[in-house]
């Protein structure tokens, strides 16, 4: 039998949904003994790998960095599952899109407020630009299943990834899609 | 209590001043030649009449709508005896040149004058309008010369309130504010409802863009209003009415305003009218700024000074309107229609049209067409002739492409469906409807899209925020088509909106709502490939 | 016994007994049959704006209120076919789409109406685009805040103030998109005359728009069922609680 390719990602979000992904605690063996990690946040590999079967995407998409980053998966990625309620909807992420232009807010933050020479912080290659709003994974790619929760508990990703691994996607009734 | 008004002196007497003097001059004062600059055509007539001491030979009379609104402003001259010349595009000085030139040469000037033996004006058939261009809206008496309360008078002197209905179910005449809804079974429905206290309402809240029928009757004939008023009262056992104008009107409100306060004075209005037994009190409402007001609940919460939203039916108003009493809202073109009915008989008015949509249907002209104004046919004309014959076609060589009707709640009619008679189920089997009687052609250069987002961005606005699909749900739809507008849409776009539109359509509260889609869907139904052209090349996986 | 008189109709083909005059949603919750709703609420008037209790009736194509419908001989409901489920799942996302709902941070979260209906309904995503409307809270007065990012525009707390306290503190002002409550006349809640500190408009917010002071996160619970038993109690002239009048 062939070992199904699992991979997480973490893009504009808290890593809460990491964290409840690692409360799977010792459901988490039974998951090596059937699929890899090939590429996650808390695993040490530094590309994200080709044909990988399923993409659990953390986070909203806040800047250019995780728009690249959400494309590249798609591309590599059979299925990409929405994790969390900021890939599903943007959340706290997306809480500064009502007030508009984010360079109003850098400029506020690191020019107005703080210190006397301030200046808005910007590398290329090294600090990504921000995107004008943050938005929700599935408006800028298509996605496949969502996993709202913030985070979603540990016993809702265990079932998606059960339902993965039989092949079907993961519940999308009930309890299983509630947001908060 | 001063005696009413005696209508066959008066008409007597206002026939005589006519030929008083040799020429009469018709200067039409209606909106649209005002704003042409009409009021100083008026004027310089009246100026020159008064300088040149020609009272005796020339009288000036500013009358309501002549109908080519695109020819103004316009101008009759009228000799004893018949002869009539029209003139058009009439500036101050040309009209004295051919006042002149009439009067003291007997001569008229050909190079300015209008040809009314062009399809324009012979294919029409007038009976709303057909004191437009005639009558000084401002003086009750050329109101009666032209026969004015004549039906009032046989309706309360010779008929039985039932015997009204039964003429008006007889004429088959349907309700003009868009849904067509039988105007007898309302009016029975009112008479047969129990309480001492009913209500008629006069919709003159006409929103559509582009759409001046209402505001035209209300401006250049307030007495037909009222007559109409003052009969649906009497038929249906109503002693109160109001007339619901919309804000935007201050001509139409300073006119009723003073036409009410007339036929009050002349005892065609307040207490025992024309020294009958029937008593009618009238008053103006006056809207603010709501396209939702035109929807007949949302109307009766602003009447009672509440906040004009509208509420779920049933209860109908006929049961339960203002103030808790039966109430009957009649659209202002429909009640323009009563006089003429109750002089001529209910078979006279099922004549003409066809056998479903009776009478005539007033059309507000307007877009890529040579002939824009008001125009008034029989029900059933082919849209084709209006389009071709009376609007004489698309301009500067330019193709039909679709005509609109009903505003933002109507649809487009494609080229192909040119032919269709203008009807109410016809219209609606097209996925159009008749609507007030807005009519916006559209030469293909127009991009329906545009207009479809055109139109949503007016229900978006007028949207009054009570229920959710339409609240939220046009901002949603609004937004789709301008990102498939802009070129940024995709199919998901497409689809998500063709979804949208059916849920707005079947779940929203009111006619505003339920009718928003429409241009959209009707635009996607005929021209769906101008939205596919327009979306953005797929992503891969996008 | 309840001895009114009584209509048959029909919910999802089976056949039942409603009162006369009785609503669809009200029959429907006696008998058990769930239809999702909102901006209702027992003990006052019906508004029917939410559009989420939506049923089919007959043939008829549009949609009714089920909380607005009255029960009348022979009518036959469907309380649950696809498209009621998509139109409803439609009205929740459009709800979620127009607000600023941020479940993670709100003071109801885990027990909001909103979120509740969002899972019966199936919303796991919201399709259409966030409006992120800007909009300001008002933490004036001294008991209560209101942050209209949460607000659904369902009117309970209008109706209520208005018909239960008699106070109508609270209305809507503007229309459309910009449609949004107010009180008073547009004054901060906290310089209003006429808010009498009852807290009613609190107790049936279905959202996170009203509530206490100076709670956090998830602590924030409802109780829109008090304003049945105040609607019953003055209609039956009872003044003490059950347990009470013992």
């Amino acid at each position: 039998m062939t070992r199904a390719r699992i991979a997480t990602a973490w893009l504009g979000g808290c890593s809460g949904c990491h964290m409840s992904f690692l409360d799977m605690d010792e459901w988490l063996f039974e998951l090596a003994e059937v699929a890899d990690v090939v590429y996650s946040p808390i695993a040490d590999v530094k590309e994200f790998p080709q044909d990988v079967d399923v993409t659990f995407v953390e986070g909203a998409l806040a800047n250019e960095d995780n728009l690249r980053e959400a494309l590249h998966i798609r591309e590599n990625s059979r299925l990409v599952v929405a994790f969390g309620d900021c890939a599903v909807s943007g959340n706290v992420t997306a809480m500064r899109n009502p007030l508009g232009d984010p360079i109003e807010i850098v400029k506020a933050v690191y020019v107005d407020a703080p210190d006397r020479d301030g200046q808005i912080p910007e590398k290329e290659g090294i600090v990504p630009p921000l995107l004008p709003r943050v938005l929700p994974v599935h408006k800028a790619i298509r996605v496949d299943a969502f996993l709202p929760g913030c985070p979603p508990p540990a016993d809702r990703i265990q079932a998606a990834l059960e339902a993965l691994l039989e092949g079907a996607l993961p519940p999308n009734r009930g309890e299983a899609i509630r947001w908060g | 209590m001063a005696a009413p008004i005696d209508l066959h002196e008066v008409s007597e007497r206002e026939r005589e001043a006519r030929f008083r003097t040799r020429w009469r001059v018709k200067a039409c004062g209606s909106t649209a030649c005002i704003s042409a600059g009409a009021g100083a055509v008026i004027n310089a007539v009246e100026d020159m009449v008064e300088r040149e001491d020609m009272q005796l030979e020339v009288q000036v009379i500013p009358t309501g709508c002549m109908g080519l609104c695109s020819a103004g402003p316009l101008m009759r001259m009228m000799r004893r005896g018949g002869q009539e010349t029209d003139y058009q595009k009439v500036t101050p000085e040309l009209s004295r040149e051919i006042v002149r030139s009439h009067v003291i040469n007997e001569e008229p000037l050909p190079e300015h004058q209008l040809d009314t033996g062009i399809p324009f004006f012979t294919s029409q058939e007038r009976i709303v309008l057909a004191n437009g261009g005639i009558i000084n809206p401002d003086r009750i008496e050329s109101y009666v010369a032209h026969g004015g309360y004549s039906a009032l008078e046989k309706a309360l002197t010779t008929m039985k309130p039932k015997a009204v209905i039964d003429e008006i179910r007889t004429a088959g005449i349907r309700g003009r504010g868009g849904a067509g809804y039988p105007v007898a079974s309302k009016w029975s429905l009112l008479s047969a409802a129990a309480g001492d206290t009913k209500y008629v309402v006069a919709n003159g809240d006409e929103g559509d863009p582009g759409a001046y029928m209402d505001r035209t009757i209300m401006e250049d004939d307030p007495h037909r209003l009222i007559e109409g008023i003052a009969i649906a009262a009497y038929a249906t056992g109503a002693s109160d009415a109001y007339i619901y104008v919309r804000a935007e009107y201050p001509r139409a409100i300073e006119r009723l305003d003073r036409a009410i306060r007339v036929a009050r004075r002349n005892r065609l209005l307040g207490r025992r009218i024309l020294d009958t037994k029937f008593s009618l009190n009238v008053e103006i409402r006056i809207g603010a700024g709501a396209f939702v007001c035109g929807e007949e609940t949302a109307l009766m919460a602003s009447i009672e000074g509440r906040r004009g939203t509208p509420r779920l039916r049933p209860p109908y108003p006929t049961d339960s309107g203002l103030w808790g009493h039966p109430t009957m809202i009649n659209n202002v073109e429909t009640l323009a229609n009563i006089a003429p009915i109750i002089n001529n008989g209910g078979e006279w008015f099922a004549s003409i049209g066809t056998a479903k949509s009776t009478g005539t249907k007033v059309f507000a002209l307007a877009g890529d067409i040579t002939n824009t104004g008001l125009i008034e046919v029989p029900m059933g004309t082919p849209l084709r002739d209006i389009v071709e014959k009376i609007g004489g076609g698309v301009p500067d060589g330019g193709t039909f492409k679709a005509a609109q009707t009903g505003g933002p709640s109507g649809g487009c009619i494609p080229s192909k469906f040119l032919d269709t008679p203008v009807d109410y189920e016809s219209l609606r089997e097209l996925g159009s409807i008749m609507g007030s009687g807005g009519l916006i052609v559209m030469d293909d250069s127009q991009s329906m899209p545009d207009v479809a987002k055109f139109f949503m961005e007016f229900s978006m606005d007028e949207s009054c925020g009570k229920c959710t699909p339409c609240r939220a749900g046009t901002v949603q739809m609004h937004n789709i088509l301008q990102r498939i507008v802009d070129g940024h849409g995709t199919r998901g776009d497409l689809r998500d909106l063709e979804h949208l539109c059916t849920v707005v359509r079947d779940t929203s509260l009111c006619g505003l709502g339920q009718a928003a889609p429409n241009p959209v869907l009707s635009t996607l139904q005929y021209f769906r490939s101008e939205y596919e052209a327009l979306l953005a090349k797929e992503v891969a996986h996008g | 016994m309840d001895r009114r008189p009584t209509v048959t109709v029909h919910f999802d083909g089976v056949e039942h007994e409603a009162f006369v005059g009785e609503s669809v949603l009200e029959c429907a919750r006696r008998l058990g049959i769930p239809i999702p709703s909102l901006c209702f609420l027992e003990g006052i008037s019906v508004w029917g704006g939410c559009r989420v209790c939506v049923v089919e009736v007959a043939e008829d194509h549009r949609l009714r209120p089920a909380c607005a419908t009255t029960c009348v001989a022979d009518m036959e409901i469907k309380t649950e076919t696809p498209r009621l489920r998509a139109y409803r799942k439609s009205v929740l996302e459009l709800l979620f789409a127009e607000g600023n709902h941020v479940c993670a941070v709100c003071v109801s979260n885990g027990a909001c109406e909103l979120q509740d209906m969002a899972v019966q309904t199936g919303m796991d995503h919201v399709r259409y685009d966030p409006q992120s409307p800007k909009r300001q809270i008002d933490a004036s007065h001294p008991k209560y805040v209101f942050d209209p990012n949460r607000c659904i525009l369902c009117t309970r707390c209008v109706r209520v103030c208005d018909e239960i306290e008699g106070a109508h503190v609270w209305d809507i002002s503007y229309r459309g998109e910009s449609a949004h409550l107010i009180t008073e006349m547009n004054k901060p809640w906290g310089e209003s005359m006429s808010c009498t500190w009852c807290g009613k408009c609190v107790a049936v917010c279905p959202t996170g728009a009203l509530s206490y002071q100076g709670r956090a996160v998830g602590e924030m619970e409802h109780d829109p069922a008090m304003i049945k038993r105040l609607a019953l109690a003055r209609n039956r002239h009872e003044w003490l609680y059950p347990e009470e009048a013992k």
